[in-house]
């Protein structure tokens, strides 16, 4: 049992420390929204020369052998920074994805100049109708000629304004909601048949609505086999999840600590509100929260890489229901310590909040990772033991249906 | 970073498993999994087998006849201690005054002291808590006189856990009533069997006699058994407390808590309650690794352990809270034999009711003693926050 950061780990965590510092400070955040893109590209071939888009994949793969900790490290850090550049969707998703189910061909097309910073990627998964059912997808894809044709609707989809491909997740047999007969393809973003609805999101980033009208793909842009996706899916959506519980606990340091520094400061009734008990007290709880989450998310870093999928999938489900619950307290608390100036955008304090909120949706409610992980065919975990062995029977727990 | 465990480590924690299977009495860890309350014997046979092992005083260096285990030792030791069912160590001796002494102590002082806590023959208790000093502890009042080679002592200490079991007591007592009140504090160790002092019974709540007040009338306590220097009591006080502090987070006693929880309950409605706590319980063992590792690296348990004291005690509460729940009416009937003494009688209900509700009761002073929940976030803003 070892938690310290190698020495790679800790130049690694001083260089995300100092790109969030030198590009993130609040005003020019506010300018990179403001751009058609809503990210800088000079920030994300930065992000690839400093090997970013590539630590976490195996060498064969033309990455630097790294892990979900590297992951966990610069995701923290774009936490703090509320960095706009579509790191999750592009690299842990889509990259990982393709990384895991890929054929040698696919790595060479996709992987390799999206780690060179040339290529980005978006991942297509939700229909109106899902929720945070994986599995809840009714986009057709069909046998067409040598090829296939997909047809069908996905929403909200990160990064899909600027991604080079889509990965879509498409029904390519069985009935709604099961888990068998889903596809991965990849699809090029300007696709023909392929429409658009850009928006940004709450949290400033951007997305799309995808309609997909008879778009015609060969056969080599099937993404693993067909009808078998659904597990490749599963295991992605948990380490982005882990990305995401990382990236929340850099939000969540920060504003504690813009939360902390304002009620040193601000003054009424002659003192800074930080003389208040009743402040410090709930201020405590910030600071513990956040502890609580930073243990959870180290803990499913430290997880994500067990071969067993029980084991996988209660450590992010954990951690999801962790940072939901910490980054509501340490949220809410910041604004109503802000008073009247946390519910207002010139402040960091409700970016932050913003995120946080958003991030908790996202993939799976605080709620629902405890239901997940809670399902009763999982038994209690003992950290420290082998986990139990054999075939994995769990299931996405299906939404009830309707 | 790596949570797995090494070859080495897995070996150790198959020794202590086994140590705990062959030496632990049956009856004792019986009593672990039922809920009934442990007496003397059950300690005391338990502490003086862990003593002759070399293991009680676990987290000691060598150099003070601790085993000198890294942390992930410690760690597994505790963990697979709870989970075979063994009584938690009794921490006023090991854990508290033994670190005080060997690090505040005279080499004299080490010598005469250290081998009985190690041992197990001599146990202890904590003289800290008085009437009139709860949260604000250096508000404490009871004086200790210079005269001659000796103090001469008056007061009252409360809340004094197994005072009714302990051969000595180690109390803070005030020696300067001019001084700021943390600076006239003396740390004293005193013989239960000195005239004057004086135990009588707390029952609590749920029936149970843990704890005690200890009247102090004109008991002599000679000048050699004061810790430090005199009016320098509050930093063995404080010392005291933080180890303190991070002992009562309970983590191991805790996952027993869960899974017994998810054994006994048939309620589904339970269950997602049961797997929020049980996630709790994992966050708070997580934050506490974090805290020991960097306690192995140098440094020393700071006041950030506040903030695993109060997560603690509360998952304490709520483990017992929802094991209650898990019960049901049949929490309701009081059947102290079967909580407090030897018998054959079937219980009333569940085998595991009688407990339940007992429990839920007696679990609501964990947020109030070792300093309450209020003055641990009164620390933790002071000291961390900077507020």
């Amino acid at each position: 049992m070892d938690l310290s950061l190698s020495d790679e780990q800790k130049q690694l965590q001083d260089a995300a420390e100092r790109f969030v510092r030198d590009k993130y400070t609040f005003e020019n955040r506010r300018k990179i929204v403001a751009t058609e893109k809503g990210f800088l590209p000079e920030n994300w071939a930065q992000m690839a020369e400093l090997g970013w888009l590539g630590m976490s994949f195996s060498e064969a793969d033309g990455g630097y052998g790294g892990g979900p900790i590297e992951t966990m490290i610069v995701m923290e850090q774009f936490g703090k920074g509320l960095v706009l550049e579509p790191f999750l969707p592009t690299v842990v998703l889509g990259g990982g994805m393709i990384a895991s189910a890929g054929t040698a061909a696919q790595k060479e097309a996709q992987l390799a100049p999206m780690i060179e910073g040339k290529k980005q990627l978006a991942f297509a998964w939700l229909e109106r109708q899902s929720r945070y059912n994986l599995a809840d997808v009714s986009l057709k894809a069909t046998k067409e000629g040598n090829g296939w044709s997909l047809s069908g609707h996905k929403g909200v989809v990160y990064n899909a304004p600027s991604a080079d491909t889509v990965i879509v997740l498409a029904r390519t047999s069985g009935g709604a909601r099961e888990e068998k007969g889903l596809t991965l393809f990849l699809v090029d973003g300007k696709a023909k048949g392929l429409t658009r609805r850009d928006y940004p999101t709450q949290d400033a980033l951007r997305a799309s609505e995808l309609t997909f009208d008879k778009v015609s793909v060969d056969t080599d842009a099937v993404l693993g086999t067909v009808d078998t996706a659904f597990p490749t899916v599963e295991e992605a959506v948990d380490r982005a999840i882990v990305a995401l519980c990382a990236e929340a606990t850099g939000c969540m340091d920060a504003i504690n600590a813009a939360t902390l520094e304002y009620i040193k400061t601000r003054k009424q009734f002659g003192v800074p509100i930080g003389k208040f008990q009743v402040l410090q007290h709930r201020m405590v709880d910030c600071f513990t929260n956040a502890q609580e989450a930073r243990s959870m998310t180290l803990m499913a870093s430290l997880k994500i890489d067990d071969k067993d999928a029980i084991v996988r999938r209660k450590a992010a489900s954990r951690a999801k229901v962790q940072i939901g619950k910490s980054g509501k307290f340490c949220g809410q608390s910041a604004v109503q310590m802000h008073g009247g100036m946390g519910v207002t955008d010139e402040l960091a304090v409700s970016h932050y909040f913003k995120r946080l909120t958003m991030i908790d949706l996202m993939f799976g409610n605080q709620q629902h990772h405890l239901t997940r992980y809670s399902a009763p065919c999982w038994t209690p975990s003992r950290s420290w033991r082998s986990p139990p062995s054999g075939p994995s029977a769990t299931k996405w727990p299906a939404r009830p249906s309707r | 970073m790596d949570l797995a465990l090494k070859p080495e480590h897995k070996a150790f924690a198959d020794e202590v498993r086994a140590f705990a299977r062959a030496t632990l009495s049956p009856a004792t860890r019986a009593k672990s999994f039922s809920g009934k309350h442990y007496d003397r014997d059950d300690h005391m046979a338990w502490q003086q087998a862990l003593g002759s092992k070399g293991w009680l005083a676990y987290t000691w260096p060598k150099k003070y006849g601790g085993p000198g285990w890294d942390v992930t030792q410690r760690f597994l030791f505790e963990n697979v201690l709870a989970e075979e069912g063994a009584p938690r160590i009794i921490p006023f001796g090991p854990k508290m005054v033994g670190p005080v002494i060997y690090t505040f102590g005279s080499d004299e002082q080490k010598q005469r002291f250290l081998p009985g806590i190690r041992a197990s023959t001599v146990s202890w208790c904590q003289g800290y808590s008085e009437p009139g000093a709860g949260s604000d502890l250096a508000n404490l009042r009871t004086r200790a006189v210079r005269d001659g080679d000796h103090y001469v002592v008056n007061g009252q200490k409360t809340w004094t856990s197994y005072a009714h079991w302990a051969d000595w007591i180690f109390c803070l007592v005030r020696t300067d009533t001019e001084a700021k009140p943390q600076q006239g504090i003396s740390f004293l160790l005193i013989d239960m069997k000195t005239p004057g002092v004086t135990v009588r019974p707390i029952i609590m709540l749920d029936g149970a006699h843990a704890v005690n007040d200890v009247f102090l009338d004109n008991v002599r306590v000679p000048v050699a058994n004061r810790i430090g220097k005199e009016n320098e009591g509050w930093t063995c006080a404080k010392f005291l407390l933080a180890n303190e502090r991070l002992g009562i987070a309970e983590v191991p006693a805790s996952k027993r808590g869960v899974r017994s929880l998810r054994e006994l309950n048939d309620d589904p409605s339970l269950n997602e309650k049961i797997a929020d706590i049980d996630l709790q319980v994992q966050a708070l063992e997580m934050s506490e690794l974090r805290a020991l590792s960097t306690m192995a690296l140098g440094g020393a348990p700071g006041p950030e352990v506040s903030t695993l004291k109060v997560r603690g005690s509360e998952i304490q509460q709520r483990i017992a809270e929802l094991a209650m729940e898990a019960v049901g009416e049949y929490a309701a009937p009081y059947q102290p034999d079967l909580l407090f003494r030897d018998t054959n009688e079937t219980p009333v209900g569940p085998d595991h009711a009688p407990p339940a509700a007992p429990r839920y009761f007696n679990m609501r002073k964990t947020s109030i003693y070792g300093g309450s929940t209020e003055v641990q976030k009164n620390i933790v803003s002071k000291a961390i926050l900077g507020l």
